[in-house]
């Protein structure tokens, strides 16, 4: 799945009183596997960002590509694309309607075509997936669930169409961190041991800079910055805090002592390579 | 999620002009009586009265009366309808005729009749939202109704439940339409099939919207009751409402001049 | 002075199979305190919270605010008007059209004069910084400022301890640094006693006390400092220390000299600096 946009822009209420132009002339091309954090603030157009990768807005101007085809060119072709992209929102639970867990997981998978004996499969799997035993679950409400459970339901709504991409919109947003981190864990084992493409919006710089092997910084409706996370953290930390966007704190107190004049890699990302910097650094002086 | 981010609450566009600042009861006691008169009117004379007595009205609030126009818009279709019914079946001397169908000069008159009560009630109901706020309104809306508290009609109760059904109407709007999304995203088809179909297709809209809603309710009213409230026993108004001369002779005028319109058949 | 003394409580949809919610919490909170209520999910943060304000009542002990039993009826709307709360919903607590018709609400519901409350809700408005923002639609505010109109709404009823119950956890981080910065602000300028109930280490870490519950029980109470020292209790009770602190950690693991209660960004560069 090679999704590239090609000078795409967006305009809510085209032509219309409160016409706003959203996203500016973006050009991006995501490949097959790559795992991309797209960070900026509330407003700078990152939703919509997701919405047009799966088709769900078409862009004013511009061209959405996947696999070399544009996918409006033909409105069909939109249904494909919901079985190869799969999109989750911010606090996803409230979407849930079906009377039980599996009805609710299976609403994907069936609205796309799969017949009804894989769909036992495909329910079953996701539900793997997000740690909810199949045979416990299966019958009960999505309604009779705790809010981290509503959420998991959500997901695997998702997962059972078993899309080759994969877009997640805040994923842990309200969650404690026990309930956050069996998401995370979640997505790191989509990436790295399904092999899905991620595409994952989080205002968690901490999260971004671990599981992201790229980084999109958004600004205005522009996508200001694209690299490795190591890259714009050591490079752009100055207009990263400028726009206000919170480094990680471990990346943060590095790039501070950088500037107070300590030979320091500021291109640090987790709390190891932190503390591995921090004593090199004293066995140098020692010496 | 943009589109209706900056929809405001209502019709109401806000200008510095005396039909502003009237008070909301004696705008909504005028309305109700052009309302009554209109459908009391026998002549086009009447017709005429209420509708330049409007016509005076908007200029007076200095509200651009294309925004009327708008509220027509929508009812279009039904007043088209109402006119194109009566003027092929009512019984009378036949002026045209296409076809089978035959246009009566007794339909023309009565269509018409009948369309241009329609019109002047979206003038005025127009008239009315387009110069009072949604607070004006629910404020108007309970002390009229307080005069009936001895009957047990429960104003404050109907005050308060209009005021949050205005404040989350574009929540909820924004709400339908990431549920909508959300589901779309999962191949959900709102577009396609027959009527029985896409009926059916609503559900996974609208039971998470009642979800939703219920949800909201229920820790909306911990909130408030965290605020002190307990029903309207006791409860004063952050709006004063207080009739002013200018309130006074606004009405003595109108009273006169829509009773004016509807008498005027009888003489 | 916030009382709770012997405070046990059930839901009633738990007595069958008699998971108490709080269990024999003991705990005074003094005028002018700043404190973060901290534990994980189902430890009972929520529950006590609404204790404080009479939404919920005890079901062995006593929650006395400033003399006032919560569970005398003809208290409770005093205690409602001294105890202001704020919950995580932005949205759901906002009931008028506009914001400054919001803030009033609570004044209309005690019944206050109709000239006195203009000035009021003036004040509470100032106090928040929102004063030019008085006319604005709810549905149109950013989820920060949202909660800091419902936050005006309590000040306006002259509300002496506000309870906040995880106020930024639907927020953005701007979002989160505004409701930060005027709770500080009105504990230092105001004295208003300040509980705050959250799930971030790194907010509590701002607090001058933290209580931690676990499972209705209140386990640990201390300054920030005190409590960040024993990482293996918070780590059982799945509490997770801000990432500077686990540096810390890390680096006192490591053979160094190093304090492993570090609380914030600023005071481990410092103490960096003394070693590099």
């Amino acid at each position: 799945m090679f999704i590239h946009l090609k000078n795409v822009s967006f305009t809510y209420n085209l032509h219309m009183p409160f016409e706003t132009e959203v996203l500016k002339s973006i050009n991006l091309a995501i490949n097959k596997g790559e795992f991309v954090g797209i960070i900026g603030h509330t407003g700078c157009g990152k939703t919509t960002l997701l919405q047009i990768f799966n088709g769900l807005l078409e862009p004013t101007e511009g061209k959405v590509l996947i696999d070399g085809i544009d996918i409006h060119k033909e409105k069909k072709k939109l249904k494909e694309i919901r079985k190869n992209i799969g999109l989750t929102f911010q606090y996803p639970e409230n979407q849930l309607f079906e009377e039980t867990i599996f009805k609710e997981v299976a609403f994907g998978p069936k609205n796309l075509g799969i017949k009804d004996d894989s769909l036992e499969k495909k329910v079953k799997k996701a539900l793997d997936m997000v740690e909810m035993n199949y045979s416990i679950y299966k019958e009960r409400s999505p309604f009779s669930l705790s809010g981290g459970e509503m959420r998991r339901v959500a997901i695997a709504s998702t997962l059972a169409i078993d899309p080759e991409v994969i877009i997640l919109d805040e994923p842990t947003a309200s969650l404690d961190p026990q309930s956050r981190n069996s998401i995370l864990k979640l997505i790191r084992e989509l990436h790295h041991r399904y092999h899905k493409t991620i595409i994952l919006v989080s205002h968690n710089m901490e999260v971004v800079a671990e599981l992201a092997q790229r980084i999109l910084v958004m600004e205005k409706g522009r996508i200001i910055m694209d690299d490795t996370p190591r890259k714009i953290f050591q490079d752009f930390a100055e207009k990263i805090e400028s726009i206000g966007l919170a480094l990680p704190q471990v990346t943060y107190i590095m790039y501070k002592l950088k500037q107070m004049g300590k030979p320091l890699n500021s291109g640090i990302l987790t709390i190891e390579e932190a503390k591995d910097e921090i004593l090199k650094l004293m066995k140098k002086k020692k010496a | 999620m943009k589109f209706f981010r900056n929809l405001t609450i209502g019709q109401y566009i806000h200008k510095d002009s005396i039909i502003h600042q009237l008070d909301p009861r004696i705008k909504l006691l005028t309305t109700m009586f052009i309302i009554i008169s209109v459908f009391l009117i026998g002549s086009w004379l009447g017709f005429l009265i209420i509708g330049l007595y409007l016509f005076i009205n908007i200029i007076l609030s200095k509200v651009n009366p294309k925004y009327v126009l708008i509220g027509i818009k929508p009812l279009l279709i039904i007043i088209i309808l109402t006119l194109l019914i009566h003027f092929f079946t009512t019984q009378g001397e036949v002026i045209y005729q296409i076809w089978f169908l035959k246009i009566t000069r007794e339909g023309v008159y009565r269509g018409l009749f009948i369309a241009v009560r329609l019109f002047l009630l979206i003038i005025a109901t127009s008239w009315l939202t387009l110069t009072t706020s949604p607070i004006a309104l629910t404020d108007g809306i309970e002390r009229l109704l307080s005069i009936f508290k001895f009957i047990k009609i429960p104003a404050h109760e109907i005050a308060m439940m209009m005021t949050i059904a205005l404040r989350f109407i574009p929540t909820l709007m924004e709400e339908t339409e990431k549920i909508m999304k959300a589901q779309m995203a999962r191949g959900a088809d709102f577009e396609s099939g027959n009527i029985m179909n896409r009926i059916k297709n609503m559900l996974p809209i609208i039971i998470p919207l009642f979800v939703n809603a219920f949800h909201r309710a229920d820790e909306l009213a911990i909130a408030m009751e965290a605020r002190c409230y307990r029903g309207g026993e006791g409860r004063t108004h952050y709006r004063l409402l207080s009739i002013k001369r200018v309130d006074q002779i606004f009405f003595f005028i109108s009273f006169m001049i829509i009773l004016s319109a509807f008498i005027l058949k009888i003489l | 002075m916030i009382k709770f003394d012997h405070v046990t409580h059930t839901y009633p949809s738990d007595r069958e199979n008699e998971t108490v919610s709080l269990s024999n919490i003991n705990l005074d909170i003094h005028k002018g305190d700043f404190i973060a209520v901290i534990g994980a999910n189902g430890s009972g943060k929520s529950t006590f919270a609404k204790h404080i304000n009479g939404l919920l009542l005890p079901n062995k002990g006593d929650v006395i605010i400033d003399n006032y039993n919560t569970k005398d009826k003809e208290n409770i709307w005093d205690i409602r008007k001294k105890v202001g709360m704020v919950f995580q919903n932005p949205d759901n607590q906002l009931v008028a059209t506009t914001v400054e018709d919001d803030i009033a609400f609570g004044l209309e519901n005690i019944g206050m004069e109709e000239h006195k409350m203009k000035k009021r809700v003036e004040w509470a408005l100032n106090l928040v910084d929102m004063l030019e923002l008085r006319n604005s639609e709810p549905h149109l505010l950013s989820g920060g400022q949202k909660q800091k109109v419902v936050i005006a709404g309590a000040l306006a009823m002259h509300t002496s301890y506000l309870v906040l119950d995880e106020p930024t956890s639907m927020l953005d981080p701007r979002g989160r640094k505004e409701v930060l910065n005027i709770i500080k602000k009105l504990n230092k300028e105001e004295n208003i006693t300040i509980i705050y109930i959250t799930h971030f280490m790194s907010e509590a870490a701002e607090f001058n006390k933290i209580i931690v519950l676990d499972k209705g029980k209140l386990v640990l109470s201390g300054s920030p400092k005190t409590i960040f020292m024993q990482a293996d209790v918070l780590d059982n009770l799945s509490l997770e220390l801000p990432q500077i602190t686990r540096l810390a950690r890390l680096l006192s693991e490591n053979g160094l000299d190093f304090p492993p209660n570090i609380l914030n960004e600023e005071e481990m560069i410092k103490k960096l600096c003394l070693f590099i």
